[in-house]
């Protein structure tokens, strides 16, 4: 019994059944050791891949001046911002705002740089369901190509204090 | 109590009971449910605030009582509970008084008082930073104290555990191997050492941070090494849980392990390799480079997967073979639709069994892949998961075995038998529904931690497929549900321990 000691000489050797099922598992975890690298590779959708360090204070220096230069309007307060193709684009997460609201083009492959210059902030693309931890003091580089046409918005998803619910972004897809 | 070594024989097993380590299960194990019920009725209030057809407290109410059923639940119920296991499994089991009691007091009262700190600061308000407490967002430094006080005391229950297990082996109080029970809670205190250092190791500097000593705490070293510690500790309630199924499935039906090497061979798989894959929480982070994240989370985590993989077919085959023996050898199945579903250790068993391998561990390995970890991270279905591993995984695996030790260590009846024989059903089917909900919400995108998936409050308006709003529902029901059996546990087990008919000496009944 599980709660007694076992008899004396209990290194018995594996049933069949029992190898059987090992090998079954083991295999399955093989097969999903391989598949992990194996998407990175061939897939084309990962996470950040060159993670680089960025002090919040110059982080805010080059997004203020990445909205300076492609600002294009103003929505309720917020710039709106239409950088040229290809372009780095610069997404700041602040309590409790995305800054700014981005105009982007089908199809071009923009070089994202998201960081905050505050808390901890979470990145969720809507309705597309894409998420990334946003870290101050990290600049979260990714490339992206927008496939499809239309308003997306950008949710927080992590706790960043009482007004976490209210801080939602918009990126304009034509 | 001089030395603690009054006993007394237990009339079913045979089992040297100890004084002084019954009083320890005891407190402890009382702690832990009144920890639940705080836990629990934060679930509800929580669950109903996520619900917008509710929409129950204020969004400043609302992320304080979040950070404290985090805490309550997954903290002090589950640590609590497993302190006391942890008392169970070495001296219970080997016979052999316990380590050091008043030391083992001590550790108690450290734990209750770090415990009762953190509670303070949350409900005041003074620490609504979720569980995870992520840099730099700040809570009042004796929030980081309270924390700081538990991990040292259940690190010292640790040691007490160790301890009875160096005196068992030189009083000589068993032959031969330890139990099979007694290995895996060793291989929990183990991985629970590790944990517990990396606890202190980002959680003192925190301290000093939030009291203004230190300045450069980087919050993505504090994400890293908090999730050595925050995963760790999901790894203590994995191999806990597991140990817990083997003890069920012997007061149940009087199971024993198939194979003693193959069922010991997957407790060391954890111990070596469950804490390593704690970066799967780091997938979507800017900070460590693809290859770490890919080498800690596919090679490291899958052989803990094949240590689950391989329990999960030794818990059914040991009850299966036990079964058989019984008599119960018609067809494939009759061995387990005549296993005792009317007794709660079994459905209990169970379902913890089918919820963590089918429910938890199939999502965790999913959103545990690099890719589809930008698909959950920080959504509902994230919740969802958990809650299948340590809710319905180890949270019901330990209500199942309360109902055993009340008559068999407290030596109380219990009240309420036919509630304690419905409550696994209720629970389960409650954390089924909650999984599923959360699940199907989250991947919708519905975020975690949110107090208003409509977001009316937004400057710029959005609002999410209706489709979210049936999965919430969904949750919703199971919330209430799950409330419902965990409202007749607490019910059960306390009126039981309290005011159920003691039991005389010799008088071997169980249920
Ligand atoms: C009656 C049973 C339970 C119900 C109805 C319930 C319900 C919930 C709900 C609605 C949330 C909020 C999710 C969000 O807004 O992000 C939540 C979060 C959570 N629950 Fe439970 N829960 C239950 C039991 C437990 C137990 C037993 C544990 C641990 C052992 C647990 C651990 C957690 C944790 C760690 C969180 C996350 C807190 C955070 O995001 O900081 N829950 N639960
Ligand atoms: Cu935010
Ligand atoms: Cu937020």
């Amino acid at each position: 019994m599980a709660i007694t000691s076992p008899e004396k000489y209990w290194w018995k050797p594996a049933d069949k059944e029992e190898k059987l099922w090992i090998t079954i598992a083991l295999l399955w975890c093989l097969v999903l050791t391989i598949m992990m690298p194996l998407m990175h590779v061939i897939g084309t959708q990962n996470p950040s891949v060159n993670p680089m360090k960025i002090r919040p204070q110059d982080y805010r220096t080059v997004s203020e001046a990445f909205i300076e230069k492609y600002k294009v309007g103003e929505e309720k307060g917020i710039p709106i911002v239409e950088p040229p193709d290809g372009a780095d684009v610069y997404l700041r997460a602040q309590a409790w705002i995305w800054t700014p609201i981005l105009k982007l083009k089908k199809g071009v492959n923009y070089k994202f740089h998201i960081s905050s210059t505050d808390l901890m902030h979470g990145f969720s693309l809507m309705p597309l369901n894409m998420n990334f931890q946003i870290v101050p003091g990290h600049d979260n580089i990714l490339n992206m190509t927008p496939t499809s046409a239309g308003t997306f918005h950008i949710i927080c998803n992590e706790f960043c204090g009482i007004g976490h619910h209210t801080m939602i972004g918009k990126i304009i897809v034509s | 109590m001089a030395n603690g070594s009054e006993f007394r024989t237990c009339p079913i097993t045979g089992k040297k009971v100890f004084a002084s380590t019954q009083n320890l299960i005891w407190i402890n194990a009382v702690t832990a449910v009144v920890f639940i019920l705080i836990g629990g009725i934060m679930a509800f209030l929580v669950g109903m605030t996520r619900w917008p057809a509710v929409h129950l407290l204020s969004a400043d109410l609302f992320y304080r009582f979040l950070t404290a059923h985090g805490l309550n639940m997954l903290v002090f119920w589950i640590v609590f509970f497993e302190i006391a296991g942890l008392y169970f499994g070495s001296s219970v089991l080997l016979n052999s008084r316990l380590a050091a009691p008043k030391v083992a007091w001590l550790a108690y009262i450290l734990m209750l008082v770090g415990a009762v700190l953190v509670d303070v600061m949350v409900f005041t308000g003074k620490a609504t930073v979720m569980f995870s407490s992520y840099v730099p967002l700040q809570a009042d430094p004796l929030y980081y104290l309270g924390i700081i006080l538990f991990a040292v005391g259940a690190l010292i229950g640790c040691g007490i555990f160790f301890g009875t297990l160096a005196i068992a082996k030189a009083e000589k109080t068993y032959e031969g191997s330890v139990p099979l029970v007694t290995f895996g809670l060793a291989a929990a205190a183990i991985i629970a050492v590790f944990t517990l250092a990396c606890g202190a190791i980002i959680y003192i500097p925190t301290l000093l941070w939030s009291l203004g000593l230190i300045t450069n705490l980087d919050p993505a070293v504090y994400r890293l090494i908090f999730w050595g510690f925050g995963h760790s500790s999901q790894q203590i309630n994995v191999t806990a849980m597991v140990s817990v199924w083997y003890l069920l499935a012997v007061l149940t039906v009087g199971a024993k392990p198939v194979n003693e090497k193959i069922c010991r061979f997957a407790f060391l798989l954890y111990i070596l390799f469950i804490d390593l894959a704690s970066e799967h929480h780091l997938l979507t982070d800017p900070t460590l480079s693809p290859y770490h994240k890919m080498a800690n989370t596919s090679y490291f985590m899958y052989l803990a997967v094949l240590a689950s993989m391989i329990h999960a077919l030794a818990i059914p085959m040991t009850v299966e073979v036990a079964q058989r023996k019984k008599g119960y050898t018609k067809g494939l199945f009759e061995w387990l639709t005549k296993a005792p579903w009317g007794e709660p250790g079994f459905p209990a068993m169970i379902f913890s069994l089918f919820i963590f391998g089918f429910i938890g561990g199939i999502t965790g390995v999913v959103y545990g892949t690099e890719q589809l970890s930008i698909k959950s991270h920080n959504t509902w279905a994230l919740t969802g998961h958990f809650h299948g591993t340590v809710v319905g995984g180890t949270t019901l695996a330990f209500m199942g075995l309360t109902y055993y030790v009340i008559p068999l260590i407290f030596r109380r009846e219990l009240i309420g038998k036919k509630l304690a024989t419905l409550q696994p059903y209720i629970f389960a089917i409650g954390v089924i529904l909650i999984t599923l909900g959360m699940g199907g919400a989250g991947t919708l995108g519905s975020p975690r931690r949110h107090w208003d998936i409509t977001f009316a409050d937004a400057v710029i308006p959005f609002s999410f497929d209706p489709a979210v709003l049936f999965f919430t529902t969904i949750a919703a029901i199971g919330v209430i549900t799950a409330v419902v059996g965990g409202a007749m546990y607490v019910g059960v087990s306390v009126l039981s321990v309290f005011f159920g008919r003691k039991m005389a000496p010799n008088e071997a009944k169980m249920l």
